[in-house]
């Protein structure tokens, strides 16, 4: 049981007696009651002589009572190897730490530190841009410099792992767009045309699309997650002392496996979906064959290249921009995930840009 | 003397089928600083980790205060936890808070302090280390050193009765290193506070640690357990002389 009392003296100072053990459980009882009985009074003696145990927690009381009345305070009564502990704090100087206390920073400042940084942020990705170009180009220029023992095993997880998921996806999505565009068309007497509508959009849009999307999700994550972690590690610049460049070593092997694996992931989504599709179909009573034949019938060759293209160019930029984010980790945990989240979202917004883009140079071009 | 505040009995460590050493069993004293020695590799740490119940031991048990670790759970496990703190090799401090959130959190989970009184105790744990001026910066403001020491802080910040430490003294300079020894002898003189450290630094081995367990992975146990000086000067063990005078080891020296 930790107790106090207080005792005026004749001087109108006051003496305060602590009893008991002054460990977490007892301050936290004493602190509030202590400091209400002496708010405004001004104590010259804490006596001590009948505390059994002091720990952190009865240091930081006896010297806050110190500090709130510092001048001419005596502790008597302490053990003299917790007295000692006592005096090393003073309560003088204590706390001052400029560095935690809020600056505050005037607006023309701020604006210019904001424009600074953003500015910094762009020459940094134009600069990355340019280093992961040049170094992409000599690569494919001596295709024997390449890491392709790297490649192929990033190419591995990033796409053959992905299979199950790409396939259920776009399964699915084949699915459902058959089965909604059906009910409608059936109205009219139209659904034999489901085949065409499902070729042609998962050709054209979804299936590079939905792929990509899940390929950002699942590998540009990955990539910045573990970019970002050697950067932490100061992996990164374990390389760079080695004399590798870790744009070469660690984005060229990246940018190609996410070069190679999107479009056969994009086939493979496009293949699957249709199929999807067909299954729909069947419940319509359309048969298989009448399906296929539709589905051939509108959709083109050039449909199926046009979304080769756009899956090539998706892969180059989830990868890349999933090494760039990885790179410009800061320090700790908590970047490292700022940085897959980062990754994520820049991709999936490059995405989606791009692929507006390719429609409009696909309409321009009459492909 | 009182009972052992850490027995020791017949453990067994290791990962899966692969015995890291086995058979070990000590005691540790209230109030005693006990250094746990050993060549790198031979499970140091993860001897420190199975005495702290992050791991289970493969056989025999950790007695913490009486109590087996392993077997506890729900609130009596959070009771043998609140006994003890650790550092981590790496440090381990959160990165997202400043050092001294970070030494704020477990007296905000722990106990009913007034938040005055939880701001004052880690700004004191903080300047024990001798990081009072960094307090409101975050981990990665800081150098490998301060981080050891900031986790130091956030490790006592509960006063528990135990402290194991994981390499404290690794990468800092001997002028912090031997503040840091000062402050351990200092809380284990004032407070009763048993400390258990990993480490390899020879000059705080003899400075503060009244004995030292030496592990092998050879023999897969204590090859040694004493006081320091003792054993540098009596021990017929080549290994413990040869650790203990810093010599090469003769058999397997780099070559």
């Amino acid at each position: 049981m930790t107790t106090f009392t207080t005792h005026p003296s004749a001087d109108g100072h006051y003496t305060i007696t602590l009893s008991g053990r002054l460990d977490a459980t007892g301050v936290a009882a004493l602190w509030e009651p202590v400091h209400a009985a002496l708010s405004g009074e001004r104590i010259t003696v804490i006596d001590a002589s009948q505390v059994d145990y002091c720990d952190g927690a009865g240091l930081a009381l006896l010297f806050d009572l110190k500090r709130q009345n510092h001048r001419g305070i005596t502790v008597t009564g302490l053990a003299p190897d917790v007295a000692a502990l006592l005096a090393q704090f003073d309560p003088a100087g204590f706390g001052k730490d400029t560095a935690d206390a809020p600056t505050r920073v005037p607006l023309v400042t701020a604006i210019g530190r904001s424009v600074h940084s953003y500015a910094e942020h762009v020459t940094a990705q134009i600069e990355f841009l340019g280093a992961a170009t040049a170094a992409l180009g000599s690569a494919l220029r001596h295709p024997a410099s390449i890491r392709w023992k790297d490649a192929l095993l990033i190419a591995e997880r990033a796409g053959v792992d992905a299979l199950p998921i790409v396939a259920l996806i776009a399964f699915l999505m084949g699915l459902i767009i058959a089965f909604q565009s059906a009910i409608p068309l059936r109205q009219y007497g139209g659904e034999v045309f489901v085949g065409d509508l499902v070729g042609l959009s998962m050709l054209r849009e979804l299936g590079p699309l939905m792929t990509a999307i899940l390929i950002a999700g699942r590998s540009g994550a990955a990539f910045a997650a573990e970019l970002g972690t050697m950067k932490v590690n100061e992996e990164i610049n374990a390389l760079t002392t080695m004399g590798f460049d870790p744009i070469r070593f660690l984005v060229v092997t990246r940018v190609l496996a996410g070069l190679i694996v999107t479009p056969l992931l994009t086939i493979f989504a496009d293949l699957i979906g249709i199929l999807g599709g067909a299954l729909t179909m069947l419940t319509f009573s359309i048969p298989t064959r009448t399906y296929f034949t539709h589905v051939g019938a509108f959709a083109d060759t050039a449909d199926f290249l046009g979304g080769l293209a756009k899956s090539v160019v998706f892969g180059i930029l989830i990868a890349g921009i999933g090494c760039l984010k990885g790179l410009q980790t800061a320090s700790g945990a908590a970047a490292v995930g700022q940085a897959t989240t980062r990754a994520v979202v820049a991709a999936i917004i490059m995405i989606v840009v791009v692929d507006g883009l390719f429609a409009l140079i696909y309409f321009i071009l009459d492909v | 003397m009182a009972t052992p505040i850490i027995q020791v009995e017949n453990l067994r460590i290791g990962y899966g089928i692969h015995v890291l050493l086995d058979n070990l069993s000590f005691d540790v004293e209230q109030g005693e600083i006990l250094a746990i020695l050993g060549g790198s590799g031979c499970g140091k740490s993860t001897l420190m980790k199975n005495m702290i119940g992050l791991y289970t031991p493969l056989a025999g048990r950790v007695l913490i205060d009486g109590e087996d670790i392993a077997q506890a759970d729900g609130r009596q496990r959070r009771a043998i936890l609140r006994k003890f703190g650790v550092t981590y090799q790496m440090g381990a401090l959160f990165g997202s808070m400043s050092l001294l959130e970070n030494v704020r959190l477990p007296l905000e989970a722990h106990t009913d302090l007034p938040t005055e009184a939880i701001d004052l105790i880690a700004r004191m744990k903080l300047q024990m280390v001798g990081l009072a001026q960094a307090a409101g910066k975050i981990p990665a403001e800081l150098s490998g050193g301060m981080q050891k020491r900031a986790a130091i802080a956030r490790a006592m910040a509960l006063d528990p009765k135990i402290l194991f430490l994981d390499e404290p003294s690794a990468g800092l300079d001997p002028i912090t290193s031997a503040g840091l020894d000062q402050l351990i002898a200092t809380l284990a003189r004032t407070l009763g506070m048993t400390f258990v450290i990993v480490t390899h630094e020879l000059a705080s081995i003899f400075a503060i640690a009244d004995r030292v367990v030496m592990l092998d992975n050879q023999s897969k146990g204590i090859i040694a357990f004493g006081e320091p000086a003792q054993l540098r000067d009596q021990s017929d063990h080549p290994w413990v002389r040869q650790f203990f005078n810093r010599e090469p080891s003769s058999a397997d020296a780099f070559k």
